[in-house]
């Protein structure tokens, strides 16, 4: 996008670039709204005052400031046995990742690595084709994983996708001289990683730390298959029983308020609370770590 | 005899390189066992399909039925629908899902103003960090009748509440453009990129021959980003079958069933709640036979009539 010389070609605008950019400004503006609003809308809801949120008065900008729903999700056990249990599974399966991730890209990237082709092909056979849910289900339940905190780590240990786009990176960015140079120099393959390619490599772990880590934070579906102890449950199996099954049990939340509506009132504002709560540390690192995201689909891209 | 020789001289490469370089070998051993037992231990597992599984004999020791599993999938009550369902959500995600973040990446390109650009390019890729289970949680609430905030706003026109999430007709549409709306950001980096490195040379001289920013976009920019679109579409119409569980699980209804039932739900559903292991895993591997076989058929589509594929 070279900036400068766009502009000077506004000089000599004709008219069709003006309708043009009016339209695509338009379109913009409405995108932008469209993206903004319902986050904000969530947020608001959650400070605002139920009744407001019940009867359609809330449009955007919170209505009576009120942080009642807090309060009650603070005492609400469940969701934080949850965050405990993401938490855990996030660190642990990501450190995993990271290290298998980059345990298969290195040797992958060396070109006098001789099974190189024959493990790649290995690998990314199984992006196209795989056992399906049930066998894959039934080899972790003979492994003894079932309802274990391994269910929720091992099994996804590795993507294909990610290996290929550190491979790609560790191809561009580590001159194949350097590795020569390491070698007369007496340095085995373990101490050039270590010395060399990994703090070269470092905007690459950072990008894979985050793809795994926002994917630990994010994920239910292994929860859902290989967990049945309510203990062992991640957070978003929680949100999934109080946002989409609808499970507010207020008696829960240690509350009992006489009237049924303001019952039902206070459970949908503790919805709003509760997804903002559940996203929180995902949304206080995106501004920071968005450009990083950006950055790991560019490597991916050029990988032909 | 020359494959013989080469054949052998391959063992012997790798024998000498393992000895050179052992920690290399060290190193990927766990990954290569982590394929093993987590990918290729599950496709052996695949001819419980043809058995019928007894837990206690294992894969292999089980009894074949040959293609029993298979017959009565195919001539069940639900098989139209499911099959229906499930390319309908697909193809209808393709259609919307697959131009959108090209057209939103080529109009971004022209946006006048950086600051305005940066601000619209952030937006649109906060929604491809919410969890699926939040994004449905975040539709349910809002499509609630009465009180939630669509309901609200065609109130407040003058229209009635509707239960959209009760409709089936209404299913396909609100899982396709919610999607729409969660991934068209994220989409369009890809071609964002592809867009940034073209030349920008070739626009200053459409600019001086007095081409107009359409004529740029369809002269200029398309042809730029043709084979980065043609691998994206190669990859979504191979995955035609494969919708996605978890935002149809979340979102699906006794009410909304006849639209929303999809074959990955059904999967789930015979295998792990009814516990019908050797017929579930048929339906798998049923769907990703057709899988299989429409990647390697679009890619050589696309071979033949470009250069670009994906192998």
């Amino acid at each position: 996008m070279a900036k400068g010389s766009l502009k000077s070609g506004k000089i000599h605008q004709s008219w069709h670039d003006t309708v043009f950019d009016i339209i695509n400004i338009t379109i913009m503006v409405i995108l932008f709204v469209l993206f903004v609003w319902p986050l904000l809308f969530v947020f608001s809801a959650s400070f605002s005052d139920p009744n407001a949120v019940w009867n359609g008065k809330m449009w955007g900008i919170p209505v009576g400031f009120n942080v009642e729903c807090y309060k009650t999700i603070l005492r609400y056990k469940n969701i934080w046995v949850g965050y405990r249990n993401t938490i855990v599974y996030t660190v642990l399966g990501t450190v995993i990742n990271l290290i298998m991730t980059i345990c298969a890209a290195y040797p992958l990237s060396r070109k006098d690595f001789v099974p190189r082709n024959f493990l790649m092909g290995m690998f990314v056979f199984t992006m196209y084709f795989g056992g399906g849910l049930i066998p894959t289900y039934l080899v972790v339940q003979k492994l003894g994983m079932l309802d274990t905190l391994w269910a929720m780590v091992i099994p996804g240990a590795v993507s294909i996708y990610n290996v290929i786009v550190t491979r790609t990176y560790f191809q561009s960015n580590i001159p194949e001289s350097l590795q020569e140079v390491a070698e007369l120099d007496g340095a085995n393959s373990a101490q050039f990683l270590i010395y060399i390619v990994l703090p070269l490599s470092a905007p690459i772990i950072a990008v894979m730390a985050l793809y795994y880590g926002v994917g630990h934070w994010n994920s239910y579906f292994s929860a859902l298959i290989y967990l049945q102890d309510m203990k062992k449950y991640p957070l978003q199996m929680f949100l999934r029983d109080i946002l989409i099954q609808n499970e507010v049990d207020l008696n829960m939340f240690g509350l009992d308020t006489a009237q049924a509506e303001a019952k039902q009132r206070l459970a949908q504002t503790i919805k709003y609370g509760v997804i903002i709560v559940a996203s929180v540390p995902v949304l206080c690192i995106y501004p920071f770590v968005q450009k990083y995201f950006v950055k790991g689909v560019m490597i991916g891209a050029i990988k032909g | 005899m020359t494959m013989k020789k080469k054949k052998k001289s391959y063992f012997f490469r790798l024998g000498k390189d393992m000895r050179k370089n052992p920690i290399l070998y060290l190193m990927i051993l766990p990954v290569v066992a982590y394929y093993i037992i987590f990918h290729y231990v599950p496709m052996y597992g695949i001819q419980i399909a043809f058995k019928d599984f007894i837990p206690k004999l294992g894969f292999s020791g089980s009894p074949w039925v040959g293609f029993d599993h298979f017959t009565r999938f195919f001539s069940g009550y639900n098989f139209r629908n499911l099959l229906l369902n499930t390319i309908g959500i697909s193809v209808y995600g393709l259609l919307a899902g697959f131009p959108i973040p090209i057209l939103f990446a080529l109009l971004l390109n022209y946006l006048p103003g950086k600051w305005f650009r940066k601000s619209v390019q952030m937006v649109s890729y906060a929604p491809n960090f919410i969890s699926t289970v939040v994004m449905c949680g975040i539709i349910t609430i809002f499509l609630t009748p009465d009180t939630g905030i669509v309901s609200q706003l065609i109130k407040s026109f003058g229209g009635s509440s509707v239960s959209f999430l009760s409709v089936p007709e209404y299913f396909k549409s609100i899982y396709v453009w919610t999607g729409v709306w969660q991934g068209m950001g994220f989409g369009s980096i890809i071609y964002i990129s592809a867009l940034s490195g073209v030349d920008y040379q070739i626009h200053e001289a459409a600019i001086i021959d007095g081409a107009t920013k359409f004529q740029r976009i369809t002269h200029i920019d398309i042809p730029s980003i043709a084979p980065t679109m043609i691998v994206l579409l190669i990859l979504s119409l191979g995955s035609i079958m494969g919708v996605g569980f978890e935002k149809v699980y979340l979102l699906q209804n006794p009410l909304n069933m006849s639209a929303s039932d999809v074959i990955s739900t059904y999967v789930y559903r015979v295998g792990l709640i009814d516990s019908d292991y050797s017929y579930s895993t048929a339906i798998g591997l049923f769907n990703s036979v057709i899988n299989a076989i429409l990647l390697v058929t679009v890619n050589s589509i696309a071979k033949k009539f470009s250069s670009t594929s994906l192998w």
